[in-house]
């Protein structure tokens, strides 16, 4: 067999692939994004990006009732936008197998919450699987559809920051060609009116039950018997943990992570002597063990925020310190829009507007941040355009005139579009700014509906943003060049006096796919030391044995230091390097 | 070969990466088992980025190395050495790219870019070599090399011959780049 090394994202899809997908929909959301990527690449698959998670598993679960095997992959909050389909979803069970892959970011590496999708799990009354290495990605992808085909049910698989981007060795099998299961109309089955549903919650409850007892003798629940002095139950990336941190104690891993084992769970509690629960997040298991009336140690001696690490359950558990260095007190660095972003010009000149800008999720998020200094608040996708709307019904529109709303073309896909129409709707007389980049960048350049291209990479028709917009009733559009600084200050000045709703559509591509002839610039004679250049704050100017620079491998050649320099000394240099 | 922990650190957009996919293959390749844990998105963007490398002869299992359990570390730049040297072992050993990029903070003037690194680390680290990769790589006419020069230089800690890295780097990076990657590797495997 055919060994490699695979990202848990590549070996979920390849899995996917294994397992004989046909279809799958996406939204791109670190942790998750390569999933969809990789599965792009298999020909045997249609893969598509949607506007957003709710879309995306919308259409997988269109393709299982079709007779098709699906797959929707999303970060963790984007379950929280497909929420409402899959509560739904559970009581219809599927025909062809659905899977659903949901990856958590305990942590807050790319994220704006540590949320623990298994309750999602629980609450939605579907299986839940929980890999720990790149295999597992692989071999629980093929059993999810296994489970989902046998007990007509969806099955979330539940991933996190670091199963996710680690990489480990896989072993490569053939893909099963899996052929469409036939297609009848079923009105009591998919059809979710009140008098089917009812009827529906009973069957779903009853493969619930049935599920819980099968997962005592399903083998990815593994008890592995060492001492009987302490025992262990975890999943996912806790295993690993508890394997280093503690390679005596016996453990029980489980691979389902809902329903729960209950039978397994007594019989290995009953054999060891002192019972623990080790599981990143919120006490998932702990809370239902306890209910089970046995004695279990949990949270009481771990947290329920961050990540763990095999030297933190060795502390808590045995008290072992590991000897190391203290962690010196270093300077933070916090990631920054990139030299020649787009987005650094917008936020310059809001900056300097003193606009309160409610912003939205995506690279733009970094605008908050000094020197720019730009957003006042964050919430959600989408939450840029509604927040805005709800602060001018609050204080009226002399206040929204200092207002505007800053969201990302592939963000206002995803849900603004929702919000700028509530604002015509509704009489709001604020400003919407949509970072046209023309490109989903924070994630790693994923195509969008407006970028012409599809999740393939092949021509794809491209939504006409301006006509979007004007369709939602807008009457006031503009389009500007954001590095046009003057054009761009007198538009948002014009747009935030006006007392209708106007948008602004600044338009630049992304510095990383349209790329600058990268000629650096540099700071000649003229140069007073005023330090105003470094309020764009660009990661390649800086102030340098008390006179300012720019680093030449840092530059990219853009060009706006040059428009924010009242004393024309930033040239471009001469060679290109 | 006993198990083997090696954190990668810099600053995003160094090319980290390249040297950790680099050493996985090389490891699977030569039977060990091998997993690799990386930061992808926001953190990609100018921040401090980490890449973990764990190898074993028996089973790795944990993708991520606690503080305390790096074997080896290598900094593709000087802050970055100083912010995660709590990871090393107390007999661990380090490679350090004396380049500096100031995080925005140090540009802005909230916070100072700490003087003593390079004193701290002579100090408290048993083994530390620095190395001028920046200026290595721009004599070699890229400096996007910084990071095979550092990969030279890990590469005489693994067990693995001079031509398997030769072969894995003819085999990894664009072929344009293969005769540039292989001397700026040659650099770093010859520094002293």
């Amino acid at each position: 067999m055919e060994k490699t090394i695979l990202l848990g994202n590549e070996a979920l899809a390849r899995g996917a692939y294994e397992a004989g997908v046909h279809v799958v929909a996406s939204y791109p959301g670190t942790p998750s994004t390569e999933i969809t990527e990789t599965a792009a690449k298999f020909e045997e698959m249609h893969v598509e990006w949607a506007p957003n998670e709710k879309v995306a598993l919308e259409v997988a679960i269109g393709a299982g009732v079709a007779g098709a095997r699906s797959l929707s992959c999303m970060k963790h909050v984007g379950l929280n936008v497909a929420a409402d389909p899959l509560f739904t979803a559970a009581y219809n069970g599927v025909n062809g197998g659905v899977v659903v892959v949901v990856a958590d970011d305990f942590g807050c590496h790319s994220s704006q919450n540590e949320q623990d999708s298994r309750f999602y799990a629980r609450s939605a009354g579907v299986p839940m699987l929980e890999p720990s290495t790149s295999q597992e990605c692989k071999d629980f992808m093929k059993l999810a559809y296994e489970l989902s085909e046998a007990y007509d049910e969806l099955v979330i698989v539940r991933t996190n920051t670091r199963i996710s981007h680690s990489r480990g060795i896989v072993e490569l099998e053939a893909r099963s060609e899996v052929l469409l299961r036939e297609y009848k109309k079923d009105i009591q089955k998919y059809v979710s009116m009140p008098a089917m549903a009812k009827k529906l919650h009973v069957v779903q409850e009853g493969r619930l039950k049935r599920l819980a007892e099968d997962a005592n003798t399903l083998p990815i629940n593994r008890v592995e018997m060492n001492s009987k002095k302490m025992g262990v139950i975890t999943s996912g990336i806790g295993y690993q943990y508890v394997k280093e941190a503690l390679p005596d104690a016996s453990v029980l891993k489980l691979g389902m992570a809902y329903p729960l084992p209950k039978k397994l769970i007594a019989e290995f509690a009953e054999q060891v002597e002192e019972l623990y629960v080790i599981e990143e997040g919120e006490p998932f298991f702990e809370d239902q063990i306890k209910a089970m009336g046995l004695a279990v140690k949990g949270k009481e001696l771990f947290t329920i925020q961050g990540e763990y690490s095999a030297n933190m359950i060795k502390k808590a558990i045995l008290g072992v310190d590991t000897p190391h260095l203290d962690a010196p007190a270093a300077p933070g660095r916090p990631p920054l829009l990139c030299a020649g972003c787009p987005h650094r010009a917008v936020f310059y000149v809001l900056h300097k507007l003193k606009k309160t800008v409610s912003g939205d999720i995506g690279c733009y998020t970094l605008g908050a941040l000094a020197p720019l200094s730009a957003m006042d608040t964050t919430l959600c996708m989408g939450g840029s355009i509604t927040m805005a709307h709800g602060m001018e019904m609050a204080r009226g529109k002399d206040f929204a005139k200092n207002v505007v709303a800053v969201i990302g073309d592939s963000t206002f896909f995803h849900s603004g579009i929702t919000g700028l129409i509530n604002m015509k709707y509704n009489g709001a007389t604020g400003t919407v700014i949509i970072l046209d980049n023309r490109i989903t960048a924070m994630t790693g350049h994923q195509d969008n509906p407006s970028t012409g291209r599809n999740a393939k990479g092949e021509t794809a028709p491209a939504i006409n943003i301006e006509a979007l917009v004007r369709a939602c009733g807008v009457e006031h559009i503009d389009v500007c060049d954001p590095f046009d600084l003057k054009e761009f200050t007198r538009i948002v000045k014009e747009a935030t006096e006006r007392e209708e709703l106007s948008v602004i559509i600044s338009r630049r591509p992304c510095a990383l796919i349209v790329k600058q002839p990268e000629i650096p610039y540099e700071i000649g004679a003229d140069c007073k030391n005023c330090g105003a250049c470094l309020q764009i704050g660009c990661p390649a100017i800086e102030r340098s044995g008390g006179k300012m620079i720019i680093a030449p491998e840092r530059c990219n050649g853009c060009g706006l230091c040059t428009k924010v320099c009242a004393f024309g000394a930033i040239h471009a240099s001469k060679e290109d390097k | 070969m006993k198990d083997t922990n090696i954190l990668i650190v810099g600053v995003g957009g160094q090319g980290t990466l390249l040297a950790s996919v680099l050493l996985g293959k090389l490891a699977m390749e030569q039977g060990y088992d091998v997993k690799l844990s990386e930061v992808h998105g926001m953190a990609q963007r100018g921040g401090s980025v980490v890449t973990h490398v764990r190898m074993s002869e028996g089973t790795v299992t944990a993708p991520v190395i606690s503080e305390g359990d790096a074997d080896i570390i290598v900094a593709f730049e000087m802050l970055e050495a100083y912010r995660w040297v709590s990871y090393l072992k107390p007999e661990g050993k380090m490679y350090v790219n004396t380049q500096q990029i100031n995080p925005m903070p140090v540009i802005m003037g909230a916070a100072e870019y700490p003087a003593d690194i390079r004193e701290y680390l002579e100090k408290n680290v048993g083994e530390v070599t620095f190395m001028d990769a920046l200026a290595i790589a721009e004599e070699l006419g890229n400096v996007k090399a910084v990071n095979t020069v550092l990969l030279g230089a890990l590469a005489k800690e693994l067990p693995f011959t001079k031509e398997m890295w030769l072969d894995a780097i003819a085999s990894t990076v664009k072929p344009r780049f293969v005769e540039l990657n292989k001397a700026a590797f040659e650099r770093g495997y010859t520094y002293r």
